[in-house]
């Protein structure tokens, strides 16, 4: 029998940052983004910057992590991340002023490496598209 | 006689300033050590899961896949890190576990073994400024007022380099482990090469096959340093909790003995002062029976 829920925990350095049971978690994979139902396989998966979402109860949790993993198996997803905000810790104005910000980077300074500081931006990115809810 | 409980008055105005600033300071400690206690549980789950997740990997991979997970065939290069306080009053806490870091460097040197040390914390600083003929790496002051992850990750990343390098043969820790309010472990721990990855190495073992995304040395690959990094750092807000749970205790000893020191004042102020009144009675009878 397939269990109903997942129970999902999030941790980062700082706290735990959620735990509940939920329907269906998906998570920025470091190969792609990819969503996790009850009953998935066991499996263990590098995450990057992206955006996570955990749905349950006719609510959506919506959240921007960095770089981190996730364990899976049949009723369990655990996150461990470097980061982990959810939408509404997230200030928009100041993840949009970071992006701008390194944009700016690479275009006065030849110097740094853009591959580094694309990753960065990747981040804040993530955070303004958690915190407008879009996934 | 007078002047003497005069003195006395004035000794005891000066030791119940001194218990007033012990007692703030006791406050203080007290509630910095609760929000580091937080920050140190808080930190709990996150390592459990990462060591685990460690342990799970590196179980299926050949150890040897990993330079941090393996051992140099010979240690002869040491390289010792110290996590000593940035302030006193906090009673014997910098003084152990610099002695401790002396021990193990002697012992080291005793059997070989050049020593070079990694200082964090003014304390540690302070103590092998005086003695120049220690190699001293790199040191670090002024860290533990707000602890950053990545100042761990940065020291655990420069440390790890060494290792690999072959610039080190072995990396310990010595820190103050937090054991409760009122006591401290002084802990020599090894961080490199990784060998303890928690209680979570053996158990949790009933032949489950994950699927890794992407394969499992490319995990490691990533997963090693940054349990490093959390090791360190893990010990960095160890280390906190405890030096203000020994300011507190430090505190509270100094505020209960000048509280004992008052009493005692007191009492020899009022029998100072009653011895006076009586000599002065004294005389004004034997003056008026002069009479």
């Amino acid at each position: 029998m397939l269990p109903e829920k997942i129970h999902l925990e999030i941790v980062t350095p700082e706290r735990r940052v959620l735990e509940r049971d939920v329907d269906e978690v998906i998570l920025p994979g470091s190969e792609g983004s990819f969503g996790v139902l009850p009953g998935h396989a066991p499996m263990l998966s590098g995450l990057s910057a992206g955006v996570a979402v955990a749905r349950g109860g006719g609510e959506d949790v919506v959240m921007a992590i960095s770089a981190g993993y996730a364990e899976v198996d049949a009723s369990h997803v655990i996150v461990v991340a470097e980061t982990c905000e959810t939408a509404d810790e997230i200030d928009e104005q100041r993840a949009e002023a970071k992006v701008k910000e390194l944009e700016e980077e690479v275009a006065s300074n030849s110097e740094t490496d853009p591959e580094i500081v694309r990753l960065r931006m990747l981040k804040h990115i993530a955070r303004i598209r958690a915190s407008k809810g879009k996934y | 006689m007078a002047s003497n409980a005069r003195d006395l008055k004035r000794r005891i105005r000066s030791v119940k300033n001194t218990a007033q600033l012990t007692k703030a300071m006791k406050m203080v400690s007290a509630a910095k050590l609760r929000r580091a206690q937080e920050a140190m549980m808080g930190s709990r789950p996150y390592a459990a899961a990462l060591g685990r997740l460690v342990a799970d990997v590196a179980a299926r991979v050949p150890a040897e896949l990993h330079p941090l997970l393996t051992q140099h065939e010979q240690e002869r290069k040491v390289d010792l890190v110290l996590l000593a306080g940035d302030k006193g009053l906090c009673g014997a806490f910098n003084a152990n576990i610099i002695k401790a870091a002396e021990a193990a460097r002697i012992e080291h040197e005793a059997a070989g073994r050049s020593v070079e040390l990694t200082l964090i914390g003014k304390k540690g600083i302070d103590y092998y400024r005086r003695r120049p003929e220690h190699t001293v790496r790199e040191s670090f002051g002024d860290v533990f007022r707000k602890i950053e992850y990545t100042f761990a990750a940065d020291l655990a990343e420069t440390l790890s380099e060494r290792f690999r390098r072959g610039e080190s043969d072995a990396v310990y820790l010595v820190y103050n482990r937090f054991k409760s309010t009122i006591a401290q472990d002084v802990t020599v721990m090894p961080l490199l090469p990784v060998s303890d990855l928690g209680d979570a190495a053996d158990q949790d073992d009933y032949g489950v096959e994950y699927i890794y995304e992407p394969n499992a040395a490319v995990l490691l690959e990533t997963l090693v340093p940054r349990f490093v990094s959390f090791q360190l750092y893990q010990a960095m807000l160890e280390s906190v909790a405890a030096e203000h749970g020994a300011r507190m205790a430090a505190m509270e000893n100094a505020t209960r003995s000048a509280e004992d020191m008052i009493a005692a004042l007191t009492l020899q102020m009022n029998r100072a002062r009653q011895a006076a009144i009586t000599t002065e009675l004294i005389e004004v009878v034997s003056g008026a029976e002069a009479l």
